[in-house]
């Protein structure tokens, strides 16, 4: 059976063609601005990559934070499921699932046959999400890349004190002042988000093993400070950022073109009240 | 020939002298400076009345900025910093505050502010700052019963306002006024967060939508994120606004929708200093704060004079 799992997020979409369980061709291309003409754009490209034709495909299926832009799937299904239907199958140990993308980080609790057990997320706040690492990335005039590096050098914790990427700017900017050697700033950075992330985490509660995917899990110098933040190890599939596609593609195969999860949506914890 | 704006977030710097008063017959001579995270203002009064103030922005050195804003204050005046009798520093940077005798929270001093400027009918007051908003509920004599703060979202935030600007091209003045030249009031922008906002509004320029229409549509936003904290203090009349976001328009008038509770308009309760057109200034309230705060704590022999000359 032929069939396409096609995942649309904040920053990036994600193409995967697959026969009877087996990977046959795979693409990423940046959202941009218009999504959807990005996203038939990468489906096209990644057909012929494969030699197939559109009729050829028998069910598509779609996930991701603009998975119903795609006009032609047969159907869309929630992150969560597709992130847990590809995770079970990638690390069968799998209970706990990481997923911190360009816009969103969340956090999902799954049993051994792949099932959402509980769901946390945040997608309100760019503290947390890969926008963060970005935003920061560029105030240090250095790629993700470097930043990663940068960060497993770190000898010295510094802490954050902001929450919000515009303040956080601001903070990065003053520490880059004060002469704060970039590799430790790069470390803070992740810091951070580790531990918003962490926070997101703990509402579903932590089960190993634990899991992290999406497009942040390549950031290797992100994953060590998850890993301090959340005093367990993190395993990393190959590509974690391909998993929402492959979940979405192991959907269409299993026929599944219609999932529901019940989400914890994580409201922002920022308000200090006081009287004197 | 007008000097091209390339940086759009700039908010104009002001500031002014009451030829009114001849200092040299004052008796007590206090200052507030309020050192923000964006503007510091330095407030000059001369037994209680108001005599000098300057609104600048802050740098990236603190001491720096409450010097220099203290200078510009006092320019123009024949006074110097020595002839003040006691300084109090306030906002996110009073301990940076090198004149001062002593700090005093922003809110305190927002709340003593707003009973001078608004008058004692004041109970709860809005202060919009560069970095943080705070909704502030005070008794008749501008004394903080009880207040709530976001000083952790840069969403409803000066700060956020001026991302904006710039990222619309648009001088930072000018969102009000432009965001009632609309048809129909626009939906509101959906993201709270600021970074995700600023996606949101590229998305919108893309599609075309009018300008005015996604200034409309973020003052809306903004005002509501900023409603969304008042709505844990519950809003008690009056109602008095103050900080940099109380200058605009587009904001406020919103704000004021969505509440159903106008804020008191923007004049001294003093007649006099209207009659002599006095400039009511939302940004200076907390270093005026401050200096009445000086005032008092002279008066009442809490404390000494520091004057040097």
């Amino acid at each position: 059976m032929l069939v396409a799992g096609i995942d649309i997020g904040g920053k990036n979409v994600h193409v995967i063609l697959m026969k009877d369980g087996t990977i046959l061709a795979k693409g990423a291309a940046p959202t941009g601005i218009n999504k959807t003409e990005a996203t038939e754009q990468l489906y096209d490209k990644v057909l012929q990559q494969a030699g197939l034709r559109l009729e050829d495909i028998e069910c598509v299926v779609a996930t991701g934070s603009s998975g119903r832009r795609v006009s032609f799937a047969q159907g869309v299904i929630p992150e969560a499921a597709a992130d847990a239907r590809a995770v079970v199958q990638l690390i069968p140990s799998a209970r706990t699932i990481i997923d911190v993308g360009a816009e969103e980080g969340r956090a999902i609790k799954i049993n051994s046959e792949g099932k959402v057990l509980d769901f946390a997320i945040n997608e309100k706040c760019a503290a947390g999400t890969g926008t963060f690492v970005d935003t920061m990335a560029r105030a240090l005039e250095i790629t993700m890349e470097e930043m990663a590096e940068a960060s497993l050098k770190s000898t010295e914790s510094i802490p954050m004190n902001a929450q919000c990427a515009v303040f956080g700017e601001s903070e990065v900017v003053s520490l880059i002042h004060a002469k704060t050697p970039k590799h430790d700033i790069a470390r803070a950075v992740h810091d951070a988000i580790a531990g918003r992330v962490g926070s997101v985490a703990r509402i579903v509660g932590l089960e190993n093993d634990v899991v992290m995917i999406g497009g942040v899990a390549r950031n290797t110098g992100f994953v060590e400070s998850l890993k301090r933040e959340l005093a367990t190890d993190v395993i990393i599939p190959n590509e974690p950022d391909f998993v929402g596609a492959l979940g979405a593609a192991a959907a269409a195969e299993a026929g599944v073109v219609e999932e529901k999860v019940e989400a914890r949506v994580v409201e922002r914890q920022d308000y200090d009240e006081s009287s004197n | 020939m007008a000097e091209e704006v390339k940086e759009f977030w700039r908010w104009p710097e002001s500031h002014w002298t009451n030829l009114d008063i001849d200092w040299k017959q004052g008796k007590i001579i206090t200052s507030g400076v309020d050192v923000g995270s964006v503007s510091t203002q330095a407030v000059i009064m001369v037994d209680g009345e108001l005599f000098a103030f300057s609104s600048t922005r802050t740098g990236s050195d603190s001491p720096d900025s409450a010097l220099k804003g203290l200078d510009i204050a006092l320019e123009v005046t024949g006074m110097t910093a020595d002839n003040i009798d006691y300084c109090i520093g306030t906002g996110y940077g009073r301990v940076n505050v090198p004149m001062a005798q002593q700090t005093i929270t922003e809110i305190a001093c927002h709340a003593r502010g707003a009973n001078f400027v608004y008058g004692p009918a004041v109970r709860t007051v809005m202060d919009m700052g560069g970095q943080d908003c705070k909704a502030i509920r005070c008794d008749e004599r501008g004394k903080v019963i009880k207040f709530m703060m976001n000083d952790k979202c840069a969403a409803g935030t000066g700060r956020g306002m001026e991302v904006f600007a710039d990222l619309i091209g648009v001088p930072v003045w000018e969102i009000g006024p432009r965001s009632f030249q609309v048809e129909k009031e626009p939906a509101m922008i959906s993201s709270t967060c600021v970074v995700f906002a600023k996606s949101e509004v590229v998305g919108l320029l893309e599609e075309g939508k009018p300008e005015n229409d996604i200034i409309a549509a973020y003052c809306a936003a903004m005002a509501h994120r900023i409603v969304e904290l008042l709505n844990r203090l519950e809003i008690e009349k009056e109602f008095a606004i103050t900080g940099g976001i109380a200058k605009n328009e587009g904001v406020v008038k919103r704000l004021e929708n969505e509440t159903g509770v106008k804020t008191m308009e923007k004049v001294w309760y003093n007649p006099e200093y209207n009659s002599r057109n006095y400039p009511f200034d939302t940004q200076i309230i907390g270093a005026l704060g401050a200096a009445l705060f000086a005032m008092a704590l002279l008066e009442r022999g809490r404390v000494e004079s520091a004057r040097k000359a």
